[in-house]
Order: structure tokens, then sequence, then C-alpha cells
């Protein structure tokens, strides 16, 4: 019986292919419409201010947030399910990355630090089985108090939150939710997601990885 | 009890999201620089899915438990915001590598660092919900 479990736990440890995207967001978008709900995660950053009394301080934020509280609960479930994933079904714990990938990132760090098949699926080695070079350590609070972690914990953050809430949705309420609907400010609100994410990867993030190296 | 069957859902999302690489930093900037499928599949085939779900509710093939159809509200046509916002959004994005569900998963996963990314994102709410006002929507 336990062999068996053990054999279970290796094959969900597998990297996963991309075709399971289709699983694991299908599933999502089916059982919340079937509860009369819609996916959409960063509601929950609304909710958590309406939560701390924000309502006091703009309207936005005065409305009955207990209705929504399932939402929390599916950030909350996610919480549950990554720590499952990171901790017993990790697998070799690496981001398979293309080879090219690879070059790319190496040229910005400047050194040979990462090789085609040894990335951490992370850059941070706090959960991380596997090594992780020093260039790539960010997510830790050792980085945190370093000019390059500041700006990609603390700016990244508050970017995430201001832009979703001005766009009225994330990659979850709009690229997914909005997008199956047909919803044309949605296709819109993607084409913004692209214009900004590609304008930060090309232009400025490799000047910012580059702070203190 | 109620809101047990949300957490599963969380659950099941999560764990999906960490074996799937979507919350990887590396993966995201992969994709902005087209440099693989993955990301893309992984979209594409969530959303056909998801789109095909959801019609057959927009459609009333399929009821909700309560046993009525779902109601869908369209988005407001007003185009600034989905542009501006969505600009924003994906520079924080491709920037941390993380995006609003994600923050979730790392925190799950044991990256405790997080907490201080989910805070400035409640300041990036909450700073949006003081100056909205002000702002081309």
């Amino acid at each position: 019986m336990y062999e068996k479990l053990v054999l279970v736990q290796e094959f969900i440890s597998q990297p996963w292919p991309w075709w399971m995207g289709a699983v694991v967001i299908g599933s999502t978008v089916f059982i919340l419409l079937y509860f009369d709900k819609e996916f959409g995660l960063s509601a929950n950053l609304r909710i958590m201010c309406a939560a701390d009394g924000a309502g006091d301080y703009a309207d936005f934020f005065d409305f009955d947030w207990t209705k929504q509280g399932w939402n929390l609960m599916i950030a909350l479930g996610a919480l549950f399910g990554a720590y499952m994933a990171a901790n017993y079904f990790g697998g070799d714990y690496q981001a398979h990355i293309s080879q090219a990938t690879v070059e790319t990132l190496n040229e910005i760090a400047g050194s040979e630090a990462l090789t085609y098949g040894n990335v951490p699926i992370v850059p941070g080695k706090d959960v991380v089985h596997a090594e992780v070079p020093e260039f790539w350590e960010i997510y830790s609070w050792k980085s945190l108090f370093t000019l390059r972690g500041l700006i990609i914990i603390v700016v990244g953050g508050f970017l995430i939150g201001f832009g979703a809430r001005y766009a009225g949705g994330c990659t979850s309420g709009h690229a997914i939710s909005g997008l199956a609907d047909l919803q044309l400010p949605s296709l819109v609100a993607v084409m913004g997601f692209f214009i900004g994410g590609l304008i930060m990867t090309w232009l400025l993030l490799p000047h910012i990885l580059r702070i203190g190296f | 009890m109620k809101s047990f069957k949300y957490i599963v859902v969380g659950f099941f999302f999560g764990f999906g999201m960490w074996k799937l690489e979507a919350i990887s930093t590396f993966r995201i900037f992969e994709m902005f620089h087209f440099q693989s499928f993955h990301m893309y599949g992984i979209i594409i085939s969530g959303v056909l899915t998801s789109l095909i779900i959801t019609q057959l509710f927009r459609k009333g093939k399929i009821k909700t438990i309560k046993g009525i159809e779902k109601q869908f509200n369209d988005k407001d046509r007003t185009w600034p915001r989905y542009i501006i916002g969505g600009t924003i959004f994906g520079m924080g994005w491709a920037l941390t590598g993380v995006c609003s569900g994600m923050m979730f998963v790392l925190l799950g996963a044991g990256y405790t660092v997080f907490v201080v990314f989910l805070a400035s994102a409640m300041l990036g709410t909450f700073v949006y919900g003081l100056t909205r006002r002000w702002l081309p929507h």
C-alpha cells in the first residue's frame, strides 16, 4: 500500500505538461460558475482593504465584503495547495525553460550561473531543493533589504495591486473569466498586460536585476 | 462548511499552478521573450476550455446549483482604464514575475517575504481607491 502511494506521489511530482492548464483552469472556472460565482483573484485585495476598514477613507471600499468571503477561501485554499505541491510534490524543483531563455538570463547576470536543465523553479532558496545562484536569490528577506529586492518585491506588489483594480481585473479576472465570456474590454486589458510586460521585461528589468551586481 | 468547497477549489488551483510552473518568474520571463510555447499553452488551453464552459452557462445549457441561469454582467466599455491599468499591471507582473493569484501560491509554498508583497499590493489597491475619481477611466 505504502509503495503504491509513493508511486502516485512520484507520478504527480513530474513536471506537468502545458495542456494540464485546460484541466486546472477549466475545472476551477466550471465549479465557480456552477456555484454562481466568477473567477477573479485580485478582487481579494479590495476585499482585504475593505475588511481592514478602508471604507472609512474611500467609497470604493465601502461594500459588504463579508458576502465575498468565498473568494478569500479560494486564496486560502491556493495557499494550502501550494504548500503541498512545493513540499511533497516538488519533483526536481526546476523551471524547465528553453535553452534560449537560459542564455538570455545568463546574459543579464553576466555569468554562466544557470545551465539548461538546471534552473530553480523560483528565484529564492527558502523552499526550492535546488541550487540557486547568488544573483538569482531574490525572493528572500535578506534580498528585501537590498535596493534590487526592494524594487522587485515592494514596487512590483504596488503595481500589481494598483494596476489590477484600475483595469478592473487581473490575469484570472480578465485573461481567463473575461476572455471566456467574450468581453472585448478584457481583451483590451490583456493587451495592456502584454504592453506593460514587454516594456518591463525588455527595457527595464535587465537594469533592475543588475542593481548591486 | 459552506466555504469548504472553495478551499478545495483553491487547493487544486494553487497546487496546479505550482506544478505547471506558472508561478515561476523564469517562465514569465520566457513568455515575454516568446521563447517557449509553455505559458501560452496554459493560457490558451485554459481559456478555450473556459470559453466552452462559460458559453454553455450563458446559453442556459448548464444551470447553477440553484437551478437558475447564471447571470453575467457585461464590462463597461470605457477604454482608458483597461489600457492604462492593464499596462501598469503588466509591468508589475513582469517585474516580480508574479500576478495577484500567484502571490498566495508563493506565500503558501513558504516564501514568507511575500507578506510584504501582499501588503504592498493592498497598498496599491488602497491608493487606487483613494485616487480613482481623478484617474481617466
